[in-house]
């Protein structure tokens, strides 16, 4: 079971996959990509950790630095790229607003054709 | 393509993926190991700037060339928002109409928290250098903490006190202030984005030199950035309405 | 690996099965709000206590108030 982790990241990223291939509205398939987003984010944690150590802030007053904390590189990518993925997953809505404003559903099956 | 043989494509297509994902996770180091190369050189690297918390140190001084870049994403992102959802010709605003009755628990719970989680939220994002937190998270807490004004009030208490056009040169002020302490960096001593500003003493507040100085500009860019987004949402889900929808009511 | 780590993992993997196979899509905000909750509690088991932050606020907060929004715009109104 030590690989529990990075299993349950994989499994997280496939479902939020699976449901943008079987949604049938374009909200719900936003909502999915951003579950299958929170798969990378398991994983990159996962990678990062370290049993039995405390996080990588030192604090004020400080406590004496050591390199036995977890990893903060991996965390640090991971807090900004969900902030960046809320506002991307902000532009995605925007743009399905607009496609019902412009086509009156937002089915993706009903969504045929592109007009010129 | 029907939706059976979608479905059929996407067991065959994310069965192969899942299988190739799964043997490249087998063989990662275990989960919990001490081996973690990047933290090795992360952490002295940001002891010897004089920064307490290393995420802040890795975001904004070891590596704040690609905040520069997620910054710069946030702003497109807004920008792009505020274009699509610009109300077209054949739309109109209408007044909101007078929400019912609202518990006066809730509104006890939005006077309260309100201030509380505004003082949190500059807390974060002044103190990013030493406790968790930082420029986005404190910039998050602040852009939801002042929608409880529209939860406890009404559309009109939070269009009163939000000024949106401040907010979008916030936004981008936030941005450029970024990017120009890049380029004073660059300046004096010959790097982007270097750390010129004085470094001070390990675990105070005024510690860890542009670290500070970067938090709040990104702190400003995110808070402004989310409620810029919220604004344009909620003006359309509450004051436009279309010619159609108009003629139907 | 701890007993904690594993059951915050295990919900998580059952959060996102409930998000996904739920159709109507203002319970699915509310589900994501959950589901964020129950992510941020999962990074804080992992000791990323800046990653939990980031993610309460936004996770919990903000994308599902947008899409609550983005739905009610685009509701047919019959």
């Amino acid at each position: 079971m030590t690989y529990y982790a990075y299993l349950v990241a994989v499994f997280v990223l496939l479902t939020g996959v699976f449901g943008i291939v079987r949604s049938r509205n374009l909200i719900h398939t936003v909502v999915c990509l951003s579950v299958a987003q929170s798969g990378t984010y398991v994983l990159l944690l996962a990678i990062g950790y370290q049993r039995g150590v405390s996080p990588p802030v030192f604090g004020s007053p400080p406590v004496k630095p050591t390199t036995s904390v977890t990893d903060p590189l991996v965390q640090a990518l991971t807090l900004t790229d969900i902030v960046v993925s809320a506002t991307v997953t902000a532009l995605l809505l925007a743009i399905a607003v607009q496609v019902h404003k412009r086509h009156g559903t937002v089915d993706p099956n009903e969504l045929v054709a592109l007009e010129g | 393509m029907s939706r059976t043989a979608r479905l059929m494509m996407f067991v065959v297509a994310g069965g192969a993926v899942g299988v190739m994902l799964v043997l490249g996770v087998l063989d990662l180091p275990h989960f919990g190991s001490s081996f973690h190369p990047y933290r090795d050189a992360a952490v002295p690297a940001a002891v010897a700037h004089a920064t307490s918390n290393v995420i802040s140190s890795v975001n904004f001084d070891l590596r704040g060339l690609d905040t520069l870049g997620e910054e710069t994403i946030l702003l497109t992102s807004v920008l792009g928002v505020a274009a699509l959802l610009r109300p077209a010709e054949d739309e109109e605003e209408r007044k909101p109409r007078r929400a019912g009755s609202l518990l006066d628990m809730t509104r006890l719970f939005g006077y309260v928290f309100l201030p509380l989680t505004l003082a949190i939220g500059f807390i974060t994002v002044a103190h990013g250098a030493l406790t968790p937190g930082g420029g986005f998270q404190g910039g998050v807490v602040l852009g939801t903490g002042i929608h409880l004004l529209y939860v406890a009030g009404s559309y009109h208490a939070i269009e009163k006190v939000r000024p949106v056009e401040a907010l979008e040169y916030g936004e981008s002020l936030g941005a450029g202030a970024f990017a120009c302490f890049g380029i004073a960096g660059a300046l004096v001593s010959a790097s982007f984005l270097g750390n010129i500003l004085p470094w001070g003493t390990f675990g105070e507040l005024f510690s860890s030199g542009s670290v500070l100085f970067l938090s709040c500009a990104v702190g400003v860019e995110v808070a402004s950035g989310v409620i810029v987004l919220l604004a344009q949402f909620l003006h359309q889900a509450i004051e436009v309405e279309s010619h159609v929808e108009a003629g139907k009511a | 690996m701890s007993a904690l780590i594993a059951v915050a993992l295990t919900l998580v993997a059952l959060g996102a099965v409930a998000v996904v196979m739920t159709d109507d899509t203002s319970r699915q905000a509310v589900t994501l709000s959950v589901f964020g909750l129950l992510l941020s509690v999962l990074f804080l088991t992992l000791s990323a206590p800046d990653v939990a932050l980031s993610q309460i606020g936004v996770g919990t907060a903000i994308v599902p108030l947008m899409v609550m929004l983005a739905i009610r715009r685009t509701r047919d109104k019959q």
